[in-house]
This record gives C-alpha cells, sequence and structure tokens, in this order.
C-alpha cells in the first residue's frame, strides 16, 4: 500500500510542474497590463510606467520571471498581491476554508440525495420512478448556474423568504477565524445563534452548487449499479436466499461504489470551478470570487499563485481517490 | 419580532454600543476595499469604504454637490501672487479611538503636514514602503505643484505652490488628500508594523472602523468624538455583494438599505417597487468621440462637424442609455460652473453633413470607430453605440469599421498620437473644476496622452493655461465659458453624453444625497 502510495506521489511531479508553466502563461497570454488597468482613463505617464514595471519585476525576461516564480513556490512563497500588496499565500489560505466548506456542503447534499436517488432508480429500472429519477438529474445536470441561482434566490429568498439572499453569515455576528469555517468557529465560539445563521446561509449555495454534481452522481451510481446487477455473483446471492436489501445494500452497492467514488473524486474539480460562480452570485467570499477579482485586474501574482494553489488541492484530492479505492476494492492496488 | 430584538441586543453586545436598539445601516456594496488607505488607490469602491467613512480632509465638497466647503480646515486664505495657500484649521477635531488605538492629543498642522509628506517625501517610511505608488496624488501632479508645506503654528498650515494653480484646493478635498494620524502612524512604526495602517485605519471622519471580513462585510460604528457630532445611524455595515441583480434582491429583502450601481434595465420595476426610492442624479461624466485631430482628413474642422451632424446622438440615449442620460453639447457636464448654455450643439442633420463633406473634398470615407470593451458610469454600452454611429455615418456615405481591444491596451493605443480611427471614451470628474475636464483632456499637454483628440489649439489652450492661475471663480468661468465656444467651432470631439446616476434606496432611510463625484457617503445618513 505504501508503496502503490509512493508511486502515485511520484506521478503527481510532472503534472504539477505542467501545472506551474500554465498557470503562469495563462495569465500573461490574456491581453492586459495590470498597470494600465489600474490607472484607467487617467493614464500614466511612461517613465511612471516603466518605475512601476522595474518594481514589479515585470520588466525581465519571462523566463527570469518564470523561474523567480518557480523559486519562490519551492519555499511556499508565491509573492505579493499587486493589489492589496499582501502575500498571496495569505489572501488565499485565508479565503479557502469558506469555498472548501461550501463544497463540503455542497458535496454531502449531492451524495446524500444522490446515491439513493441512483440505486433507487437502478432497482426499479424502467418504471415511471426511474424515468423520474434520471429525467430530473438530466435536467440538473443542464442546469445553468447563474440562473439557477438567481432563480432560488427569487423563489426562496425574495418571495417566499425563507433564507437569505446572499453572504456567509448574518452581519450581526463575527465570529473570529480559528480554522476558517464558520460553522465550527461559530460552534468554538460557543455561539448557538451564529452556528444556525451559519447553517442557514448554507442552505441556498450548497444546493446550487450540488445540484451538477448529484446529477452526475445518480446517473452513475444507476448505471454501475446496474451493470453490478448483472453479474453472476450478485444471482448466486439471491439464489443463497438473501433479503432483496441485503442483496443490494451489501452485495451491488458496494462494489458499484468504486466507479461512484472515482465520480465523486472528479467532482472535487467540478466543484471548485462551480464554486467561482456560485460564490459570485451569493456573495460567498471563497477564492472563486478572489480569482475572479484578480483576473480582471490581471493580478498575475493572486492569479498564477492561486490557479497553482487550486491545482495541487485537486490534484491531492485525486491522489486520496486512488488510496480510497485500494481500500474499497483491493485489487487495484496491485 | 423577539428574535429580531435578540439580534439587535447581539449586534449591540459585540458593537460595544449601550442601547439596545441600536440602528444599524447596511449597505450592499458593490466590491472589496483594496484597503484602507485611501492614498495608495485610485478605485471609488476603495474610497467609499475608507476615505468617505473614517476620514477627513482638510476642505470637502458640500454633499451632494461640487463646492468646495470648509472641513478640517475652518477656512483658508490665498496670497496676491496665488502661489501660498494657508489653511486655519479647527482645534476641536479627533482621532478616533478604537481598541487598536488611543489618541493622545486633537488633531493639529503636525498630521496635516505627514499626511502630503509621506507621499511626496522620498525618506518618510510611508513613502519607502509604498514605493511612491501614491497614484492619485501623482496623477493630479500633487508633487510638482507643492513646493514646501509649512507649520505656522499648532493651527495654522502654509502650503507654497511652485505656480499659481486654482483648482488646487478642490484637489484637497479629493480622497488621496485624507489626513492621516502622525501619531498612530509614528506608534505602528515604532512597534515596527507601518503596513497596519492600510488594514486598522484611524482617521476622524463620522463612521470608525470595527472589523473587515475579507471579500465579505466591513464594519463601521458612529464615531462619538466626530466633530459634527455623532452619527445618527450607530452602526454602518457594508456587505459586499459584487452582483448588481443580487444586490437588487438583497434590496428587496431587507438585507440591505441602500445599494450603488443598479442595472439600468431594473430601474424601472424599482420604481414602481413600493418600498424603494430610487435617487437620480445627472453624473458628473461626460461621453465622447475623439477624432484625432492630426490625421487627414480629420485634421479639418468641417470634416470633423460634418460627421457630428451626421450621428444621432438623441437616439444614442434612447438606445443606449435607456434614457438614463442627456445629449451632451459641451465638454463639461450642465451641473458644472462655468457652464455655457448658450452654446448651440450642431443639429443631426444628415443632408447637410453629406453636403459638408462633398465641399470638403472628402468622398468615400472609409474611418474606424473605436468601442471600449467595457461598461463605464458614463457610457452603458459602447458597442452598441459604435454600431448606431455605423449605420448613421453609412447615410451619409462613410463606412466606418467597428475596432476594439482588451480596456488596458485599448486605454494606450487610443493615445497614440498617430492613432487611427474616431475613439469612444468618457471621463469622471475628480474634482469638480471644469479644468479637471478641459484642461486633462483637450489641453495640449495631455496630447500622446488624455487628450484622445490629439488636438492642440492655441487660442482654447491659452484661455485654459490663463484660467488656471486666477484665484476669481466668476473670472475664470467667464474664460471657460470662451473656450467651450472654441471647443463647439473646432469639433475636435462628438460630445455624445451625461449619464444619470440611480441610487436605489429603501424607504426608510432618510438623509441619502447623492454624490456627484461618484462617491457613496452616509454622513447624515438616518433610518426611520
Amino acid at each position: 500500500m505504501f508503496k502503490f502510495f509512493l508511486i502515485k506521489l511520484a506521478q503527481l511531479v510532472p503534472t504539477f510542474i505542467g501545472v506551474t508553466i500554465v498557470a503562469f502563461a495563462f495569465i500573461r497570454l490574456l491581453p492586459g497590463d495590470p498597470i494600465l488597468l489600474m490607472a484607467g482613463e487617467r493614464g500614466i505617464s511612461a517613465e511612471r510606467y516603466a518605475q512601476l514595471e522595474s518594481q514589479m519585476g515585470f520588466d525581465r525576461s519571462l523566463v527570469v520571471q518564470y523561474l523567480d516564480f518557480l523559486k519562490g513556490l519551492l519555499h511556499g512563497d508565491l509573492g505579493n498581491s499587486l493589489v492589496t500588496h499582501a502575500p498571496v499565500m495569505d489572501e488565499f489560505m485565508s479565503r479557502f476554508p469558506a469555498t472548501l466548506e461550501l463544497s463540503l456542503f455542497a458535496l454531502a447534499f449531492a451524495v446524500i440525495i444522490g446515491l439513493p436517488a441512483g440505486v433507487l432508480a437502478a432497482v426499479k429500472r424502467g418504471k415511471t420512478l426511474d424515468h423520474t429519477i434520471m429525467g430530473v438529474s438530466l435536467t440538473g445536470y443542464s442546469m445553468p448556474i447563474f440562473w439557477w441561482g438567481l432563480l432560488l434566490i427569487m423563489l426562496f429568498s425574495s418571495t417566499l423568504g425563507w433564507t437569505p439572499v446572499s453572504g456567509r453569515i448574518s452581519y450581526m455576528y463575527f465570529i473570529e477565524p480559528v480554522t476558517g469555517f464558520m460553522t465550527i468557529d461559530s460552534l468554538i465560539a460557543g455561539d448557538w445563534g451564529a452556528f444556525l445563521s451559519a447553517l442557514h446561509y448554507l442552505i441556498l449555495p450548497s444546493i446550487v452548487l450540488g445540484t451538477i454534481p448529484l446529477a452526475v452522481i445518480a446517473r452513475q451510481t444507476r448505471s454501475s449499479m446496474l451493470e453490478v446487477l448483472g453479474e453472476d455473483y450478485v444471482r448466486t446471492a439471491r439464489a443463497k436466499g438473501l433479503s432483496n436489501f441485503r442483496v443490494i445494500m451489501v452485495h451491488t452497492l458496494r462494489n458499484a461504489l468504486i466507479s461512484v467514488v472515482t465520480v465523486i473524486g472528479l467532482q472535487v474539480g467540478l466543484l471548485l470551478a462551480g464554486a467561482i460562480l456560485t460564490e459570485t452570485i451569493f456573495s460567498w467570499p471563497g477564492i472563486g470570487k478572489w480569482m475572479i477579482d484578480a483576473i480582471s485586474r490581471r493580478d498575475y501574482p493572486s492569479v498564477q499563485g492561486g490557479l497553482v494553489l487550486i491545482a495541487f488541492i485537486v490534484m491531492i484530492v485525486n491522489l486520496l481517490v486512488d488510496l480510497a479505492y485500494g481500500v474499497i476494492n483491493p485489487r487495484i492496488r496491485h | 419580532m423577539k428574535k429580531t430584538l435578540l439580534a439587535a441586543g447581539i449586534a449591540a453586545m459585540m458593537m460595544g454600543a449601550t442601547p439596545v436598539m441600536a440602528k444599524t445601516l447596511v449597505y450592499c456594496s458593490e466590491g472589496s476595499p483594496e484597503g484602507f488607505d485611501p492614498s495608495l488607490y485610485t478605485a471609488g469602491t476603495t474610497f467609499d469604504a475608507s476615505s468617505k467613512t473614517i476620514y477627513n480632509r482638510l476642505v470637502q465638497f458640500k454633499p451632494g454637490t461640487t463646492e468646495v466647503e470648509p472641513a478640517i480646515a475652518e477656512s483658508w486664505d490665498v496670497s496676491d501672487d496665488g502661489l501660498e495657500v494657508t489653511f486655519h484649521l479647527r482645534d476641536d477635531v479627533k482621532f478616533q479611538t478604537t481598541d487598536f488605538f488611543t489618541p493622545s492629543r486633537p488633531l493639529n498642522a503636525d498630521d496635516v503636514i505627514w499626511t502630503f509628506e509621506r507621499q511626496m517625501d522620498e525618506n518618510n517610511p510611508y513613502y519607502k514602503l509604498a514605493n511612491g505608488s501614491f497614484e492619485y496624488f501623482n496623477a493630479m501632479s500633487m508633487g510638482d505643484l507643492i513646493e514646501s508645506i509649512d507649520k505656522v503654528d499648532d493651527h495654522t498650515v502654509k502650503f507654497v505652490l511652485t505656480e499659481p494653480n486654482a483648482p488646487f484646493v478642490a484637489n484637497l478635498a479629493m480622497d488621496f488628500a485624507s489626513i492621516h494620524s502622525k501619531e498612530y502612524e509614528q506608534q505602528l512604526l515604532d512597534e515596527g508594523k507601518p503596513e497596519l495602517a492600510n488594514q486598522q485605519p484611524i482617521g476622524t471622519g463620522p463612521f470608525q472602523f470595527v472589523n473587515y471580513r475579507e471579500d465579505a462585510a466591513i464594519r463601521y460604528q458612529a464615531n462619538p468624538d466626530y466633530f459634527r457630532g455623532k452619527q445618527p445611524i450607530d452602526n454602518l455595515v457594508f456587505a459586499i455583494t459584487s452582483d448588481a441583480q443580487v444586490r437588487y434582491q438583497k434590496l428587496m429583502a431587507g438585507e440591505c438599505q441602500v445599494m450603488p450601481f443598479p442595472n439600468p434595465s431594473d430601474v424601472q420595476a424599482m420604481q414602481q417597487n413600493a418600498d424603494i426610492n430610487v435617487l437620480e442624479e445627472a453624473g458628473l461624466n461626460v461621453a465622447y468621440l475623439a477624432y484625432n485631430t492630426q490625421m487627414a482628413p480629420f485634421d479639418k474642422p468641417e470634416v470633423r462637424k460634418a460627421l457630428n451632424m451626421a450621428i444621432n446622438k438623441q437616439a444614442i440615449i434612447d438606445a443606449v442609455f435607456q434614457g438614463a442620460g442627456q445629449v451632451a453639447k459641451n465638454p463639461i457636464p450642465p451641473s458644472m460652473w462655468g457652464y455655457n448654455d448658450a452654446i448651440q450643439d450642431d443639429p443631426y442633420d444628415p443632408e447637410k453633413a453629406e453636403q459638408m463633406l462633398k465641399d470638403a473634398g472628402v468622398e468615400n470615407l472609409k474611418m474606424n470607430i473605436w468601442a471600449m470593451p467595457v461598461q463605464r458610469p458614463y457610457m452603458p454600452n459602447a458597442r452598441r453605440t459604435a454600431e448606431l454611429m455605423q449605420s448613421d455615418l453609412s447615410k451619409v456615405g462613410v463606412d466606418a469599421q467597428i475596432v476594439t481591444y482588451e480596456w488596458g491596451e485599448y486605454l494606450k493605443r487610443s493615445s497614440d498620437v498617430d492613432r487611427d480611427g474616431a475613439v469612444i471614451l468618457g471621463w469622471t470628474g475628480d474634482n469638480g473644476d471644469p479644468d479637471n475636464f478641459l484642461g486633462v483632456l483637450l489641453g495640449c499637454d495631455g496630447v500622446g496622452g488624455a487628450n484622445r483628440s490629439q488636438w492642440c489649439y492655441q487660442p482654447f489652450d491659452e484661455l485654459i493655461q490663463k484660467a488656471r492661475t486666477l484665484d476669481s471663480q466668476e473670472e475664470r468661468a467667464k474664460l471657460y465659458e470662451q473656450a467651450q465656444e472654441i471647443f463647439k467651432e473646432q469639433a475636435p470631439w462628438d460630445t455624445l453624453a451625461h449619464s444619470t446616476v440611480f441610487m436605489p434606496l429603501r424607504k426608510e432611510v432618510t438623509g441619502y444625497k447623492i454624490d456627484p463625484l461618484g462617491g457613496h457617503s452616509f454622513e447624515g445618513v438616518d433610518i426611520e
């Protein structure tokens, strides 16, 4: 198992280097110049421009800039934001827990609803229930996030008044960040009202962000359940006279889970991408919103640093998923 | 109700305020501030969160106008040669007391001098910390303008200028000139963490900083020691909400009471909503189409005038601004002093335009129209505007192509002296002074820079230069009125529009005034 882990880890190194190149090049390939954007209609004199350019280090060759970026990266230093002048690492870390919290709640929502829905659809294959579940999940999968979010806000927040429109917690609470998870920090602070408020604010964005993964998980669960249900050992289990429940939950589901876990792992990348839109709609103070601001201001260090960190996280999650297979299905280890 | 009471109680305990029913105003701001030191930045969003709430300046714009009135300085006088401006400071201005700073003395001349030194003296530690990047101070050429700043006594400060400059006092009402506490920043320097001034600001303003959760919310409380008295509201919260549609939903749900920058298409529905008031005012801005007056055939005023007459500006106001604007006939907005209302705009007359082009010997003209890629306060949709122009021009036999670039690139390339084509652009006033439009955008100094028409016309430039040196606003206004006549005659631009600013707020909010300069201030605002 340890060797398996090491091999997987070693495979990540070239990927990671590739990511740094892409991240570095991406923001520079976009037309736009951070200094000119900052100056706006007011403009900037040529000498002042040159001065700022050299301060920011953009007058050096791209290769030197890239190597500098890589060197900093190895020391855990991603440079400072051109806008706030704060270290990119700090800026990222102070916002990442918000995104992670939202993603975990969205994923939990997707799994809790998607998995049973998929199992149910497989068991009731071809029946009305199956068609309904698959129809709804196809709709969910095709839903444009921005539109879906606004629709839910209009219905549940503006019209019915059940949920808040946007934000992370009521402005009445200010919880000192410890873990950065609002739900956990409010409990640490012993503030029950803040905890409930944080949950309240999580409902809509979790649903919106979880919708697409939910659809994917439901469909994947259904198809891999159907595949396993056709296997000989399931027939054997039934022949032994095991209860239907036992056959489905133990013999079928456990084996069907392998591909479902893969899909769930792949959702993490999608969740982080979806978080960018969801955070914009719900004014959620996470890295998605931060990245959008950084891109529009051509804040090179923030964008390249943010991309590398996000890619790193996705890679680690995928590594964990690979390891999880090993646990679920020992055959994969070799 | 019980819940609200409880919540208000918790809020009061958290804010450290005594009354149980603390009045809290929530403002759905459009973005995160870059920091809280207004001298470092140029964005309105940052100023709203810093200079407008936490700080004061020597002088200020009278709320809702561009008129300069006393603030920290109770009066000022200008020497006869215009080179010395002396400010007499109030003696009752205190810096805020917070959990991170307790002032030992009221504001005095040292703080004023410190405020400017940190932006211009290369030896000042704050100058070094920021690498001298005080962009607004630099953009207004303050460093070149100020020869020295002298302390006459504790409550008198004298600015010595390198040349007489009438807009100088108005510049000091701008956000970058917000007065910092020397005592606080010295203390931070002694503690070895000067950068905290940008995160935990101290000023003299109506609200003091409580805390900031990045990209989420900024909290302020009323400054109990404010020299104009404590504000009617106890707490002020900026709930950062970047999407205009979501801001509107929050306003309707009562999650905030004031929101800036509504989508133009939502304004009508807002006006019909019984809970919402929509304030509106003409913005201090102009949108224009700048010809390159150094390139044939646009070097001929009659050609420029003909093109102006071929473009139907009212149609642009109706279609692009959706009525939220007015046709511009002058390069400065009508609410500004010095505006020449006697000017007759060139009428929309395609037939005459075609004839004029023929008379000028221009046939089968091909030209580029530059449409900016972004929405700006003065121009909701440049692409659509360019398309309307294109179709108008085709009616007089001019073949116009629309070009665009990424915003930064657009700004840069449009400044080039040999640029090809006419550029759609605009301007929002900085200090309410006509020189800030006429001098910056049309003066000879601006050629190759902010002067997009590359227009250097001596009779015009002389008037502008002269007006800058005069102290009397009346005399200056006369010169600017003449300058506008020359402008119209020469037509380096087609003046397109002045946009209208909308400010939706809930009915219970009183005392809010739209700032024509584009800022958002909550001084004097109350909730009923």
